[in-house]
């Protein structure tokens, strides 16, 4: 091997990395930062007017008005009723089906077809589901004397009806991670309290529940990040209305880029948005690694 | 004692029936819009819009012949194949290396910025991006909507590949190592071949996330590059709905997914999961 081979070959989980780290600083941090410095900016896309330097307007602006505001509250909603149902009935249908039956591999593949279906058809279908005049829900509804509803156009309904595909879509995750979980803990804790005469409750609630206590936390940092993330289905559904009533954080940022070529504003909304999602990961993360510090 | 033996054995009978119960209810609520999806794409228009014909009609073929013919659905399908399949091997390719060597020399800053990959909005990277594009007249090139899908799969692939090359004992290149194998040897001869599962789940769930992409080509794709995500989400809107053509395009473009679901089921779990049951 030659000289320059041999060097290389020393140093390379550097030549590994730094493809890798170019991509990353070109196409992650340089738009991060970018988003950063125009969110101090008053620009409307327009080659001939400059760039504006503004200050702190951006921001003020957003919390001078409303929009801003209702629209963290409805992200905060979505995603923290959302994960709540998710985690509940996750955690307990797993508990349920935790055991050998006939056709198991069958359901878990049939668990993985709503996360990994693309969510603009999923989006679409729900849509069907949910029209008011031709809509399978309505006429089920209909059937058994209830009213007409307007699942997607009553501003007050529209964001539960999008929370409820959020739940169909990913509560078959933490079910599949708290099943994984399940088969990874060890059996001896068992054994002993049933010699102790534990009974199943006591079981379940001091025992299989605390150690799965990390699979859990994951569970929930993945989905919650996600969740407040959420585009693809309020996107495709709504679009962020009727009105305003969908509009989450992210949505109101995309809309002020795209639909009102604000982008100064847009960018003082990611900014913030990010920070409301990094925190919270940092919270969780640190939430996770004190319950560690228990066992 | 007979009698009690006897009521036991109807009481677990009545356990086993209420749990088979159970999954296929669970099993019904999961796959009905799946099964809704199907049955509408095989329905005339005008079935589709009259309530009375929920379950009862004459299925048809039409809706997918008019998405091909009259959408020009090719296209988008061969789009995104393209970007999806192209953006996967490029993925794997700078991110199996860095993943192994991010793993083995544990470069922990860097597994942090990954992670804050996750963590980004995906519209903070759009905004400018996308001013620079149009600056640039770049929009809806092929190259760069599948540079820009590396934000989305090579995360994921590095996500994966961390800690499966971690569960691969050191023994093996330490032994390579006493016998003269340079880094790079090992790796291709020996981390590779070793890591052929992870390398699948990693690849099928990057080619996944990929496909499924919407929000990148909702502001980057041209008319030319439109992906099928985007195809399917222009249909609404036009004026007057055509459900049976959506909806036959959704049955496109997820069938390829659930195929893959049910053969590579639990690859796609490991993938999903990984790094949750580890804690």
């Amino acid at each position: 091997m030659n000289r320059i081979g041999k060097w290389l070959d020393q140093r390379l989980h550097y030549v590994f990395t730094i493809p890798t780290i170019l991509f990353v600083l070109g196409m992650v941090l340089f738009p991060i930062i970018y988003t950063f410095v125009l969110s101090f900016h008053s620009w409307r896309l327009s080659a001939n007017i400059p760039w504006e330097f503004v200050g702190l307007q951006n921001y003020v602006k957003l919390f001078s008005e409303s929009r801003f505001p209702v629209a963290v509250f409805r992200t905060f909603l979505f995603a923290f009723l959302a994960l709540f149902v998710e985690v509940i009935l996750g955690i307990s249908i797993a508990l349920y089906l935790n055991r050998t039956f006939f056709g198991k591999n069958l359901v878990k593949t049939a668990f993985l077809l709503p996360m990994v279906a693309t969510p603009v058809a999923i989006g679409m279908v729900w849509k069907l589901i949910y029209e008011p005049n031709i809509g399978i829900l309505n006429a089920v509804i209909r059937g058994m004397g209830g009213p007409k509803m307007d699942w997607l156009g009553n501003t007050g309904i529209a964001l539960y009806s999008l929370i409820a595909v959020d739940i169909w879509q990913w509560t078959p995750f933490v079910m599949l991670i708290i099943l994984a979980g399940l088969t990874s803990i060890p059996t001896d804790p068992f054994e002993s309290a049933m010699i102790d005469g534990a009974n199943r409750w006591q079981t379940l609630t001091r025992i299989t529940l605390p150690l799965l206590r990390p699979t859990i936390f994951t569970a929930v940092l993945l989905r919650l990040i996600d969740a407040l993330k959420t585009f693809d289905i309020i996107y495709s559904m709504t679009q962020g209305g009727p009105g305003f009533a969908t509009e989450t954080m992210n949505i109101l940022s995309f809309r002020q880029a795209f639909e009102f070529m604000q982008f100064g504003q847009s960018g003082a909304t990611l900014v913030l948005f990010f920070l409301v999602v990094m925190s919270i990961a940092a919270i969780t993360i640190k939430l996770k690694s004190k319950t560690e510090v228990d066992f | 004692m007979l009698d009690n033996m006897a009521g036991s054995k109807r009481q677990k009978m009545i356990r086993i029936t209420l749990f088979y119960l159970f999954v296929v209810v669970v099993l019904a609520v999961v796959l009905f819009p799946f099964f809704w999806m199907i049955l509408a794409s095989f329905k005339k228009n005008a079935d589709i819009l009259n309530v009375d014909k929920l379950f009862s009609f004459v299925p048809t073929f039409k809706n997918y012949v008019s998405v091909f013919v009259d959408y020009d659905f090719f296209k988008p399908l061969t789009n995104s194949f393209i970007i999806s399949f192209v953006s996967t091997m490029l993925a794997l390719l700078l991110g199996l290396p860095a993943a192994y060597a991010i793993g083995r020399s544990r470069m922990h800053l860097f597994s942090g910025i990954i992670l804050m990959i996750r963590i980004v909005p995906a519209i903070s990277f759009l905004v400018p991006w996308y001013l620079l594009f149009t600056k640039l007249k770049l929009t809806g090139t092929y190259t760069w909507l599948i540079i820009y899908h590396l934000i989305v799969s090579l995360p994921t692939i590095i996500w994966i590949m961390i800690p499966y090359f971690e569960s691969i004992p050191r023994d093996l290149e330490e032994a390579a190592k006493i016998d003269g194998a340079s880094n790079m040897g090992t790796f291709c001869r020996i981390m590779m071949p070793l890591s052929t599962p992870g390398t699948l789940t990693a690849g099928i769930l990057a080619f996944i996330f990929s496909w499924n992409n919407f929000t990148f080509a909702l502001i980057l794709c041209s008319s030319r590059t439109t992906t099928l995500p985007i195809a399917i989400y222009q249909f609404i809107s036009y004026s007057n709905v055509y459900w049976g053509g959506i909806m036959a395009a959704s049955v496109i473009i997820t069938m390829p997914i659930i195929i893959i679901s049910f053969f590579l089921q639990r690859h796609i779990i490991t993938g999903l999961t990984a790094g949750a049951v580890k804690g």
